[in-house]
């Protein structure tokens, strides 16, 4: 028997009259790992609220066919008789927590089932082991961070070991490390547990490689059903925005079979003769080791004494010491030209963020100073905060939302608007109608977003830096980052280690770099290389060259 | 807000703890005799002190005052009883005459205290009783006041941090006056609409946790009863005891008019001096109190 069963499900969310979701079926089969892929809208929470009873018992709407999980039609069992038989795990951490303390929230949804203590006490216990949150359970959920909270949400909904787990982009919000170790807790629960996963996840790198299948949905409908390289070969030719890194990289170079992760795109190159053999890698890193003191790889510690009127912003010295609390930033020297493009990386609570306030005069520095040549713009990390006004032109003058591309929206509401169109809207409202600010400061401005989406915003911070405007950006995306920047901060610890061109700072890392990078990362040639068009130009002219020997 | 610390009360089970907190304010409503309403207020900033939670009530307190005072003030403009005038302002429209004694204001004074004792008895209440525990309780009593509930304490810490984070924001643009009121309001629109999708997605979540689906839950298991549990129960029983005694033997009589009259016997001194050593008995054992229960 299928885990989860979707016959010809359509479903119209309730005064609409496009389908959320069109004639959708779909088996997942016990211990399957299937992640649902698609751009923005293509209807994949659609999908997995459909799958935990959410649609039509929570949402209303419209709603045909049948949708059968672990045996239990949705139509007659609602999402917390569904319980038992799938756990769920929606976006955003913080509402997914209803309890005071982990125990408590773990304990929830089995009491709620009515199971008798000793069960709740076991499960709470098996629970907690398995998702690595047993250290927490005394805690209060309001002291956790991002990564912990959808821990513990996760354990919650696993609780009572259900055979199925549906997930909605759960790593959205989170930074890239708490993500990484969301997707490998789920292989794990996959593998040791045998439960059965689905995934909706824009951010396909980060679990092609544990994926049995992959679903991409378009408009509603199911558009391929297929193991991940047969939809990368499909994605190839109808849905590039969906091809990975990798893919994109062996894509370019014209090199096939496309690899679902790293280790695989390292294994066509070389089956290609295009990477050295490992052990020959790792004499030459060796040597180079002894060489060393090879100037090409060293990064460049900052010292650039920022002052002077060529400056867009510039911090000299800022220290910022919480009073009775940790000292937050160290005397950070970094200045920004006018319409230079710097990407500030580091773990969480490196200081981006405050780094970012103090910049943009939100914050007083406890020492040191921050000087501007002008107005310095700052958009946060949620754009629905700016939002205000029952319209979109209440929002912005007329002529910052036609420079963000926004001008017909005038008359809309700025709930409506989708993701990208709401950060663009704040970002007509931070920009201004008048003379463009000297520094745009964005902080971690690609949650949630679609390649699309990231792409148009590039192309957008691009536009800007040519009129004469700093941009700089804290992010945890190095793809992101390698796409606009063309230098790169990384901070830690409240200071700044590196601040170097992009090129050497993205190419020479595990966490800080690109996927291309880190797949070429043992050809020394490739060295710089960032981006899977740089890298496939690089594969086709050394395979050119090969071919004319 | 509630937080788990290493003290008797937050030992105790949620229910003790509960009869403990409602025990005091009982004490406090018991009588305005200003010897009792002082100790009261003396047990209960103690007990908050050795329950390690003096800075939240210190934060009950920066709202209990000042509604106090104005309480205290509108009591002597307002109550016209009482034989000693202090001043007259004559007919002022729409009150009438305006005689400000003293025994209005004296009593103004007690009924602004017994507030501010009655407001830090329940903040003791709030920072030493797992709400957890509680909703529990009252989901098996009644079921839409406690998904009510859970909704409103799981909003409250939401809410803070979209505020805190709009706020920001709001710091973050040129084009807008913060202090107009205009712009407050608009603000004000802008978190209640949020709120609205925050609730639904909380809600959205107790229905995936099957909040929703009324089957009583199993009882939990038997918890045997820690010395702290019979402590503070033993406590709350006494001092309920003597909120009762208070009321039917007059203990601790105030009668404000026509002239003020507060009537202090041995019995009120005794009750005072009980008030305090029973409300801080349940701290002469520390043993256990780190354990969850």
């Amino acid at each position: 028997m299928s885990t989860l069963r979707l016959e010809h499900v359509t479903y119209h969310y309730p005064g609409t009259g496009i389908p959320a979701l069109d004639d959708v079926s779909l088996n997942v089969e016990p211990g399957e790992f299937v992640v649902l892929a698609g751009l923005s809208a293509s209807g994949k929470s659609t999908l997995v609220r459909a799958a935990c009873g959410l649609v039509p018992h929570f949402h209303g709407g419209t709603f045909a066919g049948r949708a059968h999980v672990g045996g239990l039609d949705t139509r007659e069992h609602g999402p917390g008789g569904l319980a038992a038989v799938c756990g769920t795990l929606l976006q955003d951490p913080e509402t997914q927590i209803v309890m005071g303390t982990v125990r408590a929230e773990l304990a929830f949804g089995l009491e709620n089932r009515g199971l008798p203590a000793s069960a709740v006490a076991r499960g709470v216990e098996e629970a907690a082991l398995a998702l690595g949150v047993a250290d927490l359970l005394e805690r209060s959920t309001h002291e956790l961070s991002g990564g912990e909270l959808q821990r513990v949400a996760l354990g919650a909904a696993l609780a009572g070991r259900p055979p199925l787990v549906l997930l909605d982009e759960p790593t959205s919000q989170l930074d890239p490390v708490a993500g990484d170790e969301l997707i490998w807790l789920l292989r794990r629960l996959n593998e040791d547990q045998g439960t059965a996963v689905v995934l909706a996840e824009h951010r396909l790198e980060r679990c092609l490689a544990h994926a049995d299948r992959v679903v991409v949905l378009r408009d509603g409908a199911i558009a391929c059903d297929a193991p991940p390289r047969e939809m990368l070969e499909w994605a190839a030719e109808h849905e590039p925005a969906l091809l990975t890194p990798s893919a994109r990289l062996l894509a370019r170079a014209g090199l096939r079979p496309p690899p679902s992760g790293v280790k695989e795109a390292r294994a066509t190159l070389r089956a290609h003769g295009l990477l050295p053999d490992p052990a020959q890698a790792a004499l030459a890193a060796a040597a180079g080791a002894e060489d060393d003191r090879a100037p090409r790889r060293r990064l460049s510690l900052p010292r650039r004494r920022p002052a002077g009127p060529e400056h867009a912003v510039a911090a000299r010295g800022v220290w910022q010491e919480l009073d009775g609390g940790q000292t937050v930033l160290r005397a950070v020297d970094l200045a920004l030209a006018p319409g230079e493009r710097v990407a500030l990386m580091g773990r969480n609570g490196a200081g981006k963020s405050t780094l970012l306030r103090h910049l943009a005069g939100l914050q007083q520095p406890t020492r040191g100073s921050v000087q501007a040549a002008g107005r310095v713009a700052l958009l946060l990390q949620n754009p629905g905060d700016y939002l205000l006004r029952e319209r979109v032109g209440d929002e912005a003058p007329p002529a910052a939302l036609e420079r963000v591309g926004l001008g017909g929206l005038g008359d809309r509401h700025p709930r409506d608007l989708s993701g990208g169109e709401r950060q663009r809207l704040a970002l007509a409202i931070v920009l201004g109608a008048g003379s463009p600010p000297a520094a745009l400061l964005l902080d971690e401005p690609t949650r949630g977003m679609d390649r699309a989406a990231k792409g148009a915003l590039v192309s957008r911070l691009r536009e800007l830096s040519g009129a004469g405007v700093a941009v700089l950006v804290a992010t945890h995306d190095a793809e992101f980052a390698a796409a606009l920047a063309g230098r790169v901060v990384l901070l830690a610890d409240g200071r700044p280690i590196v601040d170097a061109p992009a090129a050497e700072v993205l190419a020479g890392g595990w966490h800080f770099a690109t996927e291309t990078a880190r797949v070429l990362a043992e050809d020394a040639p490739a060295a710089g290389v960032l981006t899977p068009e740089q890298g496939g130009d690089l594969l086709r002219a050394r395979m050119t060259i090969e071919v004319d020997a | 807000m509630y937080r788990r610390r290493v003290s008797p009360l937050h030992a105790a089970r949620a229910g003790v703890t509960s009869l403990y907190g409602l025990a005091l304010v009982a004490l406090a409503l018991a009588s305005t005799h200003p010897l009792l309403l002082g100790a009261v207020a003396v047990a209960v900033v103690c007990a908050g002190v050795l329950a390690g939670v003096g800075p939240d009530l210190a934060r009950t307190a920066r709202f209990a005052v000042p509604l106090a005072i104005l309480l205290a003030l509108i009591n002597g403009v307002v109550v016209r009883e009482g034989l000693t005038v202090l001043a007259r302002f004559g007919e002022v429209p729409p009150f009438g005459q305006i005689d400000i004694t003293r025994e209005a204001l004296v009593y103004g004074l007690l009924v602004a205290l017994r507030v501010i004792v009655v407001v830090l008895a329940f903040g003791l209440l709030v920072a030493t009783v797992d709400p957890d525990e509680v909703l529990r309780g009252m989901r098996r009593v009644s079921f839409r006041s406690a998904l009510t509930a859970v909704l409103a304490t799981r909003m409250v810490p939401v809410l803070t941090r979209d505020a805190q984070r709009m706020d920001l924001a709001l710091r973050a643009r040129s084009d807008l006056d913060r202090s107009s009121a205009g712009t407050r309001v608009a603000v004000v629109r802008a978190l209640a609409a949020g709120a609205l999708d925050r609730a639904v997605d909380v809600a959205a979540t107790l229905e995936l946790r099957g909040y929703a689906t009324r089957r009583r839950a199993a009882p939990r298991a038997r918890v045997p009863w820690s010395r702290h549990d019979a402590g503070v129960f033993a406590a709350a029983l006494v001092l309920s005891l003597l909120a009762l005694w208070t009321v039917i033997a007059g203990a601790a009589a105030v009668d404000p008019y026509p002239r003020m009259t507060i009537t202090t016997t041995s019995a009120t001194i005794v009750l005072a001096a009980a008030a305090i050593a029973v409300a801080l008995l349940p701290f002469a054992s520390r043993r256990g109190v780190g354990d969850a229960l």
